[in-house]
């Protein structure tokens, strides 16, 4: 009898802990979103870069080097906007701060909000791809016929690898009008 | 145990012995008999294995998966001839008596330790191929594909060359009304034109859902993800059509999204390439020409087929979408009906805002024909200019 | 107490707390979701059996696909492997029951409205989810149809019946066992079980974190996987596949353990390396964890990521190759006879085994750009799944179907079953190997003229192997019913404590320890 009791008390105890283990693996699916996204920061993956404005040092121009930046823009889906870069293409010493622009207009008659996405190919180079100031870490806000020159402030980091002499940088707008949208990260952060 | 160990293991390499002679044969003997143009031909027809390619990339993926392929041949000869060879051998009605061992532990290390060594060998290559596969660096023409729900588009990176590629595959093929035709699913209204012997860079995204681009000759399959950008590229050796599919589930017309590449020799690419800026402007030109009714109606006919039917049905009837015959939209206020065209419908995912895909004229041709084609006679139509006093006054 | 029978009535079947009751009740659950899920493949078939749209719509061939993957993965073979687990655990380990037969009562009922609920939204306006089974984000969430909803309930409580059943699984492995029933003496599948277990206990909860991210992203406006608030579609596949390898390992590890029981039964000989085969699934099961991307070569990894994940899935060979190795070494000068177990147990090991070939390939990751989402990875994954996990089941059933039912099943009608399965299966599966490297993409509804022979033939052994289930069907419903009385020992000198009590065994087991050798 007494065995028995104790059966039915490590059995209980067992239960508890995995029990306890389920709960925490539900919890670790959720982990890895914040993960995920240390992670890409990390490694520059699927070409990530900074949401936050880089506060640049004073860096030395490496006038030696020439990197070629790209520029592509892309509608998302629904998005009727006009959207694209002031230039496709040009090139820069890694060090040196470079602004740029991207014209966009909305041509229907309402009040639209967009968010752009940046995305840089090679993912590689996404780490040393630094924005100091970017129309991508605001929603941007345009009434119907208007138009803006958005604009783009970067640096290219001293330290890119040297196999790596063309960085695209891409941006997508969404249509975030009507989703208001909740950032998945700071609902993780709660 | 330690002898029944080494017997094992004697016992383990005649087998191996005799056995491995096996492929060897198989191989000659293929060659040997297998050579025989038809042979070789109906095989191709049957499509036995992966395609050589065209490009240095796509050739040596092609020699490792042989490589990989005659390993596991090889493994499998020799794992299946023992058993095969103990099912002969030992079976209860040939009076066989079964052994008593049950383990040795340098038989189970040395097959812990061989394998471990036969994947190292196949390490080595594959990690060569990634490196190469994975560097995009100096490439001469950068092109962006964007896939969308269900066709492709391509921009010339710097050359504001920008189209579609549609399926063009008739609905009737497809329903078994007509016979299907050589390159049934695999073609395209404007293939991806390349030069040969260039690199080329695919910039890849994607407009609404997941896609993949992939043309098996060049080996390039890139995941398009809506707000990321991939990127890949190729040099193509040889002049030729190439065709791919989407490789990647992407709702209902997944398998109707074929890719086309045509590969070109330098100076004809540019060639094409003038054509296409002229055709631009040409059409920009056009954009303030008035075109008869029948014009509309006949080019407004194969804007639909290419952009429309896949929803609509061939004959407006409906289908994924509303039908087009007789309703609110195609015979109501054409302002309206510009409207949905341009915009796309609020709160409907499905129907593309076709103000960015499309240009006035198509624009103007396809909204045309939808009121006048299947019985809806309107009788009105629009001409590009109409459509651009539109998108100017919203 | 011990001496009650069954109750009499449907009240039985509702209320049991017997493991050898809620065994039988998993075991014809999953037959019939094998059959539901049998039918949708076949839609699929005789839709492909030419180029050509001529039964179905895209949109419902989706569903189709969609449909079958599920209920197959979540219908079929696990709930197998758990009424296997069922039957056969506290028997093997010398229990009177499973540890907790309240709630094993609860984690079987709830999943017939699991499957009810999913098998509904065919009906609903919009039709079923058609995004794959392996629902990538956005297709699943943005662009999903509305059913997708009652799709995220139904996995809840299916991920609920697989963690309620592992706990009980882990909790009777752990404290029931007969005295001097030491771990290293538990037959394989016992062990092959309490790994998958842990498997379970470890990812059904991220996959149910998963779904439940998409309904917060379709419903409650948050975005882990839409760009446009800074979610990613990428992150969805992570997520998916950190559940979606070990699933795959959860659906074979069990297999592992049939056949291990089986070879040596029929070879007369003791299991070769027995201790071997427990490190090299505990070792796969471990791997299991750190290959998940190799799923995901076409997505854009960075290129450390990428050899990373083709090195630790390349590993995988090894303990696999382990397994084999001793599978046939246990065969090699044994004292062989092929009755029916027999027979799927060494088409289990021979058609694995291609099966293990196609992974190696897989994983090596330039071939991959050219296998990815092809008929070649359809191909591989029906090889380890259908002889795999669906023969290993087959095995087990006409291996212990006499213990439990008390009659010798037809030995000749099993051996027709064998074979037509044999014949089917390799005439449905094989061609999809050459489509697949002839650049046929999965989950089309019509296809170029180039695969048309290769489907026509797959299509046809599908027939053949989706009828000779209906012929298996009738065999196990004869044996039932009657036939060849079997002795308790069933087969020649078998291992295992469960040959020790009569056949058919009793309503209650080992209500006192049994003595272990």
């Amino acid at each position: 009898m007494t065995e028995q009791l104790n059966t039915t008390l490590s059995v209980r105890k067992l239960v508890a802990r995995l029990v306890v283990v389920t709960v925490v693996m539900f919890g670790f699916g959720f982990a890895l979103v914040p993960l995920y996204d240390l992670f890409c920061d990390v490694t520059g993956l699927n070409g990530k870069t900074n949401s936050e404005a880089f506060i640049p040092v004073a860096e030395l121009i490496d006038t030696s080097r020439n990197v070629t930046v790209q520029f592509i823009a892309t509608n998302n889906e629904n998005m009727s906007w006009e959207f694209r870069p002031e230039v496709f293409s040009m090139k820069v010493h890694p060090g040196e701060e470079i602004e740029t622009t991207f014209y966009a207009r909305n041509p229907t008659s309402g009040e639209m909000t967009a968010q752009a996405i940046p995305s840089v190919s090679p993912g590689r180079a996404a780490t040393y791809f630094h924005k100091t100031e970017c129309f991508c870490f605001n929603q941007q806000l345009l009434s119907g016929g208007s138009a803006i020159d958005m604009p783009l402030r970067f640096i290219v980091d001293r330290d890119l690898p040297d196999d790596v002499n063309t960085i695209t940088l891409s941006y997508t707008l969404f249509d975030v009008t009507e989703t208001g949208v909740i950032q998945a990260t700071s609902l993780t952060a709660l | 145990m330690r002898l029944i160990g080494k017997q094992l293991a004697s016992k383990l390499l005649w087998v191996l012995g005799q056995v491995l002679l096996l492929p060897t044969l198989l191989m000659t003997s293929v060659q040997a008999f297998g050579a025989s143009d038809a042979v070789v031909d109906e095989a191709q027809r049957w499509g036995l294995n992966m395609t050589e390619g065209v490009t240095a990339v796509s050739h040596e993926i092609y020699d490792l998966h042989m490589l990989i392929f005659w390993i596991c041949v090889w493994i499998g000869v020799v794992v299946f001839g023992i058993m095969f060879y103990s099912m002969i051998m030992h079976r209860k009605s040939s009076g066989a008596v079964p052994a008593k061992f049950h383990e040795s532990t340098a038989v189970e290390l040395a097959w812990t330790l061989i394998p471990a060594l036969i994947l190292v060998m196949m390490a080595i290559p594959a990690t060569s191929s990634l490196i190469k596969i994975y560097d995009s660096s100096e490439a001469e023409i950068n092109i962006k594909i964007v896939g969308y729900q269900w066709k492709w588009q391509y921009e010339y990176l710097g050359e504001d060359v920008s189209f579609f590629s549609n399926l063009t595959t008739p609905q009737d093929e497809i329903y078994g009304l007509a016979p299907k035709g050589e390159h049934y699913l695999l073609e395209v209204d404007e293939p991806l034109v390349i030069p040969v012997n260039k690199k080329v860079r695919f910039l890849i995204t994607a407009n609404d859902v997941l896609h993949a681009w992939w043309v098996p000759a060049l080996a390039v399959k890139r995941d398009a993800i809506p707000g990321f950008v991939n990127d890949a590229w190729t040099i193509v050796d040889e002049p030729g059509i190439y065709r791919g599919q989407c490789a990647e589930l992407c709702g209902k017309a997944h398998g109707f999204m074929p890719i086309v590449v045509h590969a070109m020799e330098e100076a004809d690419y540019a060639n094409w390439l003038a054509g296409k800026k002229e055709e631009a402007e040409e059409l920009k030109a056009a954009m303030s020409q008035t075109f008869t009714m029948d014009e509309l109606y006949a080019r407004g006919e194969k804007v639909y087929q290419a952009n429309c039917v896949a929803c609509h049905g061939a004959n407006g009837g409906g289908g994924l979408g509303p039908s087009l015959v007789g309703t609110g939209i195609t015979t109501g206020p054409i302002n309206a009906h510009i409207n949905v065209m341009v915009n796309g419908v609020a709160g409907n995912a499905v129907m593309p805002v076709f103000g960015n895909q499309l240009n006035n004229i198509d624009l103007a041709s396809v909204i045309t024909f939808k009121r006048n084609a299947w019985g809806n006679n309107m009788g009105d139509q629009l001409q590009p200019v109409d459509i651009l006093t539109f998108k100017k006054n919203q | 107490m011990g001496d009650h029978g069954p109750a009499k009535g449907f009240g039985r079947w509702l209320f049991t707390t017997n493991h050898k009751d809620i065994g039988s009740m998993y075991l014809w659950f999953s037959f019939a979701m094998f059959l539901m899920g049998g039918v949708f493949a076949l839609v699929i078939r005789a839709e492909l059996f030419q180029p050509g749209l001529q039964l179905v719509e895209p949109e419902f061939f989706n569903q189709m696909t969609t449909m079958h993957g599920l209920v197959m993965v979540f219908g079929a073979v696990m709930p197998a492997f758990v009424g296997l687990a069922n039957w056969m655990i506290p028997m093997m380990v010398g229990a009177p029951d499973m540890a907790l037969p309240r709630m094993n009562n609860w984690s079987f009922w709830i999943l017939p409205f699991a499957f009810t609920l999913l098998a509904s939204t065919l009906l609903m306006e919009g039709g079923g989810p058609n995004f794959g089974w392996t629902f990538y984000a956005p297709l699943s969430t943005t662009y999903a149809p509305p059913s997708v909803t009652y799709f995220i309930f139904a996995v809840h409580i299916m991920g609920a019946s697989s963690i309620m059943g592992s706990i009980n699984i882990i909790a009777t492995i752990l404290n029931m066992r007969a005295p001097g029933m030491t771990l290293m003496k538990m037959p394989l599948f016992v062990w092959t079980w309490l790994i998958t277990a842990y498997l379970l206990i470890a990812v059904m909860p991220v996959l149910a974190g998963c779904v439940t991210m998409m309904l917060m992203d379709i419903h409650f406006g948050t975005s882990f996987f839409s760009a446009a608030g800074g979610g990613d579609p990428v992150l969805f596949q992570h997520v998916f596949w950190f559940f979606g390898h070990p699933e795959v390992y959860i659906m074979i590890l069990p297999a592992f353990g049939i056949v291990s029981a089986i070879i040596p039964t029929f070879a007369r000989k003791p299991l070769f390396g027995y201790a071997s085969m427990v490190y090299a699934t505990a070792s796969i099961a471990f791997l299991s964890f750190i290959v998940w991307a190799h799923h995901m070569f076409t997505v854009g990894m960075p290129i450390a990521g990428e050899l990373f994940f083709m090195y630790a899935t390349m590993l995988i060979a090894v303990p696999t190759g382990v397994k084999v190795f001793n599978w046939v070494s246990t065969m090699f000068r044994g004292s062989m006879t092929f009755e029916t177990p027999m027979l799927f147990a060494i088409a289990f090991v021979i058609l694995f085994t291609i099966g293990g070939f196609s992974g190696l390939m897989l994983s090596i990751a330039p071939a991959d750009f050219q296998y990815h989402d092809t008929y070649f990875v359809v191909a591989h994954f029906h090889y380890v799944l259908v002889p795999g996990a669906v023969f290993s089941i087959f095995a087990a059933v006409y291996y212990w179907l006499p213990k439990w039912c008390g009659n010798m099943y037809d030995e000749r009608l099993g051996k027709a079953h064998f074979w037509l399965s044999f014949v089917g299966l390799n005439l449905t599966f094989f061609p999809m190997h050459f489509v697949g490297l002839a650049g046929m993409p999965r989950r089309i509804p019509d296809y170029a003229l180039q695969f048309a022979d290769f489907n026509q033939i797959a299509s046809m052994g599908a027939f053949l192997f989706g009828f000779s289930q209906v012929f298996f069907l009738f065999i196990v419903i004869k044996t039932i019913r009657g036939g060849e009385k079997a002795t308790d020992a069933v087969w020649d000198n078998p291992e295992g404590l469960e040959w020790t009590v009569a056949s058919p065994a009793p309503y209650h087991t080992f209500t006192t320890p049994p003595p272990v050798k």
